[in-house]
């Protein structure tokens, strides 16, 4: 009993700073509906800042004040990225905001390193808040207690502030209908501001608020992300009891977790997950979408023709320079495009669902790396050959996708994108606990192709036709009757519906298929590299696919390919620099900002505007 | 003329709301039948249940005897069915043709294949649906730049597309301009004519309404309160006062109307 109540109080102070930084996110996503990426790094810099300031400012009075200060300036970096950022995209597409946000969170990574250095940081502790407490005979930090009673002050705070204030009533009014508040005169664009600063402001005090438990690391952005948007999602989008509620929940559960099923602590979040959203598929507090409320946004796509005979001629061409490269590259020219062409496999298997099928999915490395680790399982465990292993990995991936696409297909939009990704997760935290069976953090090794594969020169080859069908097929599938289908139920699903048309049933094919091709690619990366660790599985990766398909443009069939081998090729590029993820993401701003059409979409529009090409029927 | 399409004590209710009470009528063979009604009267419900877009509460819906209650839209549609909808609801990324090609394709059960180009399958017969709305020479048009009366003649060439017996228009001319409603309506007509299709219709434009049915329908506050000709229900007492609220205004429509 004591150990059960010593459990949840410290779960209750766990949830404080989870809290606030999830209900930052979930007042940003309600009022702009930006998917904000860049809200753990927002956290993080919190963290930095609060600690740079309880280095400067002294006694209890210095450590508090210093939390709400980098509250404080965490909120103006906030209204920066907003009027910088945001501001110039809000035009663009659905979701293509979240791409800039990805951007910064490569920009602030790089800036916490320099201005704070690679070693962790060890948060200072709090004035006269140094021991424990005995209570029923357990010992609990005196800091959670402290947490335990500031974190329903703050919740109170905010709940006057969204309840009884007018800034509260604009912002519940826009997270319920933004056009209405936009039309009864109010100016929406601050109101944006004003949300994105107070949302950060949250985060940054979440960061600064949890220096004496946790500390301050460059890893920190990206390992709250996972936690806060499920965090959000269970509480439901936009709700803040809700937030508060799954946060207690999230972070009770973890507790228990650790003390008693230490291998599982990460797939417990994604499970309870998925359980609240197959019950409640809006989350405990959200509130269902509105059909077609936030449909595709901007001009619709304009239609699509097969490849003219210049297009099939250039592309030719192209191929047959790749095809060259053994003559005139470098050794290590044919590892790079060996890897670009895997990537442009696997982000034209996620543009297939995201463009044509409008379906967004956050967790497409759950079939990439998914494919990856079914060859590798299969050689370390059964000593497959490289073929059969090869050729089971897209079947064992498109399978995958098929399960998790069923169960994803319940909901739509955002939730939508949220579950595959907590199933991405999912799979991804088994891999990474299951060490006995998939090597864990350490991964699989010597998963090596077969003798006549092995020279580099040769698995270019091979790369290359397996890679170039595989986008080859996506491609012609998009302009086959299935694809005219899919693209019918994105369209207008009630018109598809009403023409006999089983929507759920395209939908959930696509989802194999790209699951299929995605698996594809990631048992071409194995072989070409040798071995497989969970970071293929990550979010990390997901959203590398993500990034590059929106970058490339996903109203424009090549898109995805052209993102992946643009982007790809300049990271490889960049990443001899130092500060890599710097140039990285200023680029990735640049082209969101510039081009907010895609590169593809945004340079169809110029050479239109220049005469180069027919401007079609407008 | 026997019934096409049959409704026997339709009712759906939403919480303590009755939204269509009771109601039963019989579509007959190759008829333009006209269901009016003020606002919330519960027209589209009735439409979305015929259709299956709405399961009914109780009650039974019967198309040429077979009974098709709580058949999702696609079974509905497959039956013979073909609806258009109040506001136009189209492929916005696909050229005109290629809508008309899309329902095609799902009527000839293709839609899953992988090997062929979609824009290739059933163009002539598409062309040929546009052609009988008059929209053959906009066929490569992207559907998004049309205007809206050509995007309602579009539909109509779509739920054309598989040889619906029946045929459900949900405010046809909702939207459109004066001369382009009754210019449609024409359209329809004739083609109903011609194809020997059977067309059950809600509007709110009693030029329409007067001039193209057959038979009309009143519907007020879920239940069915006049059924019968132009003439009947112009002349109807209950539907003066209930649905047109008086008869000065209502006299001078139909005067309109005849002229």
């Amino acid at each position: 009993m004591e150990f059960f109540v010593a459990q949840i109080l410290t779960g209750l102070a766990n949830a404080s700073s989870l809290f606030l930084v999830a209900c930052g996110l979930s007042l940003i996503f309600g009022v702009t509906r930006i998917v904000n990426f860049a809200h753990g790094s927002l956290y993080m810099i919190g963290a930095y800042t609060g600690y740079s300031l309880m280095q400067v400012l002294p006694g209890a009075v210095g450590f508090w004040g210093a939390i709400v200060v980098a509250g404080l300036v965490v909120g103006l970096v906030g209204l920066l990225i907003e009027i910088l950022v945001l501001r110039p995209v809000y035009r663009a597409p659905e979701l293509f905001q979240l791409v800039a946000t990805f951007g910064v969170i490569l920009v602030i990574q790089d800036l916490a390193l320099m201005i704070w250095g690679p070693e962790d940081l060890l948060g200072p502790r709090a004035p006269g808040l140094r021991g424990v407490v005995r209570i029923m005979g357990e010992p609990i930090p005196k800091y959670d207690i402290a947490l335990l009673i500031i974190t329903p002050f703050v919740a109170v705070a905010l709940w006057y502030l969204i309840t009884k204030t007018r800034l509260g009533v604009l912002v519940r009014a826009a997270t319920q209908d933004r056009e209405m508040v936009g039309a009864l005169g109010v100016n929406q664009s601050w109101l944006f501001t004003g949300v994105f600063a107070l949302g950060s402001a949250l985060a940054g005090l979440g960061g600064a608020l949890q220096l004496p438990k946790g500390g301050a690391d460059l890893l920190m952005d990206f390992n709250i992300l996972a936690p806060v948007f499920v965090v959000v999602v269970i509480g439901g989008m936009g709700s803040l009891p809700g937030a508060y509620l799954a946060a207690i929940i999230i972070s009770v559960l973890n507790v228990f977790g650790v003390s008693y099923l230490p291998q599982s602590t990460l797939v417990l979040m994604f499970v309870v997950m998925i359980v609240v959203l197959m019950i409640r598929p809006y989350g405990l507090f959200g509130r269902e979408e509105v059909a077609g409320e936030h449909g595709q946004v901007g001009e619709p796509e304009r239609p699509i023709k097969p490849a003219s005979n210049t297009v099939r001629m250039v592309v030719a061409a192209g191929l047959l320079v790749l095809a060259l490269l053994p003559l005139y590259g470098s050794h290590f020219s044919l590892v790079l495009i060996t890897d670009v062409l895997i990537f442009c496999l696997f982000a034209a298997s996620l543009h297939f669902l995201l463009g044509t099928g409008g379906l967004v999915s956050f967790g497409h490395a759950a079939y990439y790396g998914g494919g990856a680790y079914v060859a590798a399982l299969l050689v370390t465990h059964v000593d497959s050959q490289m073929e059969l292993a090869f050729l089971l990995a897209p079947f064992g991936a498109g399978l995958a996708a098929l399960s998790i696409g069923w169960v994803c297909l319940r909901l739509t939009g955002v939730y939508f994108a949220m579950l595959t990704l907590a199933f991405a997760q999912l799979i991804w935290s088994l891999v990474f606990q299951w060490g006995d069976f998939t090597g864990g953090d350490d991964g699989l090794v010597n998963i090596w192709p077969a003798q006549w594969l092995k020279d580099t020169t040769v698995y270019f080859y091979f790369t290359l036709v397996i890679a170039t069908s595989g986008i080859l097929i996506l491609r012609h599938v998009a302009h086959s009757p299935f694809g005219y289908a899919l693209r019918a139920a994105r369209d207008s699903e009630r018109q598809a519906e009403a023409t006999g048309i089983d929507t759920r049933k395209v939908r959930l094919l696509a989802f194999g298929f790209a699951g299929f091709m995605g698996g594809l690619a990631g048992a071409l990366f194995v072989f070409s590299k040798g071995s497989v660790f969970p970071n293929e599985l990550e979010i990390a990766r997901s959203f590398d696919a993500l990034i590059v398909v929106f970058l490339g443009g996903v109203k424009t069939l090549a898109g995805g390919v052209v993102g992946a081998g643009f982007f790809k090729g300049i990271e490889e590029l960049l990443i001899r620099f130092e500060y890599w993820r710097l140039l990285m993401g200023l680029l990735i701003i640049f082209v969101v900002i510039a081009a907010p059409d895609g590169v593809v979409g945004s340079l169809r529009k110029g050479m239109e505007r220049v005469g180069l090409r027919r401007v079609e029927d407008q | 003329m026997g019934a096409v399409l049959e409704t026997s004590g339709l009712t759906r209710n939403f919480g303590a709301i009755m939204a269509v009470d009771d109601v039963s009528f019989e579509l007959r063979s190759g008829e333009l039948l006209a269901l009016i009604g003020p606002n919330g009267a519960g027209k589209s419900t009735c439409f979305n249940m015929l259709m299956g877009q709405l399961k009914p509460t109780k009650g039974r819906v019967k198309l040429g005897g077979e009974d098709i209650t709580g058949l999702s839209p696609r079974q509905v549609w497959r039956k013979g069915v073909g609806r258009t909808f109040q506001i136009t609801s189209t492929y916005s990324s696909m050229t005109v043709v290629e809508n008309v090609q899309m329902s095609l394709l799902s009527h000839h059960g293709e839609i899953l294949r992988f090997l062929p180009y979609a824009t290739r399958q059933y163009r002539e017969e598409a062309l040929s649906l546009l052609a009988l709305v008059n929209m053959a020479d906009q066929a490569d048009r992207h559907c998004a730049v049309l205007a809206y009366g050509d995007l309602k003649r579009m539909e109509l060439a779509i739920a054309l597309a598989h040889d619906p017996k029946v045929l459900l228009m949900d405010e046809p001319t909702a939207g459109m301009a004066p001369k382009e409603r009754v210019a449609l309506m024409k359209l329809t007509a004739d083609i109903v004519r011609r194809k020997g299709v059977s067309v059950l219709f809600t509007e709110h434009d009693m030029d329409v309404v007067f001039a193209h049915s057959h038979r009309i329908m009143v519907l007020n506050r879920g239940a069915l309160i006049a059924e019968g000709t132009a003439e009947d229900i112009r002349n109807n007492t209950t539907v003066r006062e209930v649905y047109l609220g008086g008869g000065t205004i209502f006299a001078d429509q139909g005067g309109a109307a005849h002229a």
